[in-house]
């Protein structure tokens, strides 16, 4: 059980015992708290001495009295905001006038008890705050788990970004000594691989920004009802030229008249992927399925290829930023490790899932489940 | 001393990184071998001892580095270990991200960020072998 701090500045010693009486019995919980919580009473008679007590013992709660012998009230509520103390308020007053409650309130007081108020009364505000205060936890520490995220990102982003630099700029300072002798030709292979190392970082950034539109984007004026038949081929075209270099064939098998309301950017996104995935990670003379079915809980999207395919434990770790499976079948193939984590992304904002099958050197098969 | 003539093992899933390091060793006199994993390291260490190896931070793992210099230095005490990172302190994963239970376990002799000057690497080469 979880003691919380409540002090009552209130000139009326009445008062400070009734609540001190009431809150001492009384238990609140609720079912997003680890635990259930008390309270434990401080009482102060001024404004000077509440302030004491409050730099003394950072309560969690504050009963306020506006009207005290020294100085007010809002006084000592001004105190709390200056200071920036975490800590909730309630004016407990008999004087309650409308225009001390809005300056209390726009001070950041949270609630206000009419007095004379009966031990329910008391009870039933003193859980609102509660409720607010657990609230305003658990919000502040999901902020700060988001914060450090976004910083472990940036992180691995850096790295990213910093190797293909290296790479460059290896090739570019062995050229600059002639480290290889003077004859150009000598040079060729290292020009070709910074080219690609070009063609990496490019990709990469693409993918970037498909990463932040999805975060940042609204999508409501966006959305239409998207044929999605419409979009696998417009996707299937834009990764023929590369299917054509290693002759595989891609095979789309749809309805064409299944329609999912969506922004039909990410619809793009989704399905050019899937597929650029399944032709990167293929074999030469391979063959790409790309199915769309409606069925009974929504749509499903499969996109199945017989490629180099991967183990269980390497499918596990594939929807995370950055991830991409290194091994000696994957090593010539780039990417930026998120492709896939875009498209988990997407699919958790329509509420869908995205799975994963794959055996090595068989194939791999995702499956993406948009509930309509 | 001259590092001519030593074999070095260089480990790292960058392509064009070991490309260029290999290029440049051989460059100076060194006998160079390469692998492109933790495991594929782990395999030539079975029959290879180098008189030098230069292992990347995060392979197949963020730590494969730290995992491979464990098991080189457990089998070839006397081998010195270079840990080479494109990560730098900057970016908020250095290595004192790492506790200092963790440091007892890192056994590498030096760590150098990649994309130093040659005479540099030359410089802590030739510091490192016997």
């Amino acid at each position: 059980m979880e003691a919380l701090k409540v002090l009552v500045v209130d000139d009326e010693a009445g008062i400070r015992s009734g609540v001190t009486r009431i809150l001492s019995k009384h238990v609140v919980s609720y079912p997003f708290m680890d635990e259930d919580c008390n309270f434990v009473c401080f009482e102060a008679a001024s404004g000077e001495e509440g302030i004491t007590i409050i730099d003394a013992e950072m309560p969690d709660i504050v009963l306020l009295d506006n009207k005290l012998p020294g100085i007010k009230g809002l006084e000592v509520l001004e105190y709390i905001r200056q200071k920036n103390y975490n800590i909730m308020v309630a004016m407990i007053t008999s004087y309650a006038s409308l225009e001390i409650a809005l300056k209390a309130t726009s001070d950041g007081a949270y609630d206000f008890i009419p007095k004379p108020f009966t031990p329910q009364e008391l009870k039933s505000s003193i859980d609102n705050i509660t409720k607010q205060l657990f609230l305003r936890r658990i919000s502040s520490k999901m902020k700060q788990e988001g914060k450090k995220i976004r910083y472990q990102f940036l992180s691995v982003l850096s790295h990213e970004l910093k190797a293909p630099l290296n790479a460059i700029e290896g090739y570019l300072n062995i050229m600059k000594e002639k480290q290889a002798g003077i004859d150009i030709t000598a040079y060729d292979s290292m020009i070709e691989r910074a080219l690609e190392r070009v063609e990496g970082m490019r990709n990469l950034t693409m993918d970037l920004l498909d990463f932040t539109k999805i975060r940042l984007d609204n999508r409501r004026d966006k959305v239409k009802m998207v044929n999605l038949r419409q979009t696998a081929k417009m996707s299937v075209s834009t990764v023929k030229p590369y299917a054509i270099q290693k002759n595989i064939s891609i095979k789309l098998e749809a309805d064409d008249k299944i329609e999912f309301e969506a922004d039909p950017y990410d619809m793009e996104i989704i399905f050019n992927n899937l597929l650029s995935n399944a032709v990167k990670y293929n074999r030469d003379n391979g063959i790409v399925t790309v199915g769309i079915s409606k069925e009974k809980d929504g749509i499903v999207i499969l996109v199945s290829d017989n490629g180099i395919g991967m183990t269980e434990e390497e499918a596990s770790q594939l929807f995370k930023e950055f991830v991409r499976i290194r091994n000696d079948k994957t090593k010539n193939i780039s990417g930026s490790g998120l492709g896939l984590s875009i498209v988990r992304k997407i699919t958790d904002i329509y509420h869908g899932k995205i799975s994963v099958t794959s055996k090595p050197d068989e194939g791999t098969t995702f499956r993406v489940e948009l509930p309509v | 001393m001259s590092i001519e003539g030593k074999t070095i093992l260089i480990v790292d899933d960058d392509y064009d990184y070991l490309f260029q390091l290999k290029f440049q060793l051989e460059q100076w006199g060194c006998k160079v071998v390469t692998a492109e994993s933790q495991r594929e390291a782990e395999e030539l260490l079975h029959t290879l001892k180098p008189d030098l190896a230069i292992l990347d931070l995060m392979m197949e793992n963020e730590d494969s580095g730290f995992v491979l210099s464990y098991k080189m230095k457990k089998k070839y005490p006397d081998v010195p270990i270079i840990i080479s990172t494109a990560v730098s302190s900057e970016t908020g994963m250095s290595f004192n991200r790492y506790s200092e239970e963790d440091k007892n376990w890192i056994k590498a002799d030096t760590y150098l960020e990649k994309g130093i000057r040659p005479e540099h690497l030359k410089n802590e080469l030739e510091k490192l072998i016997p």
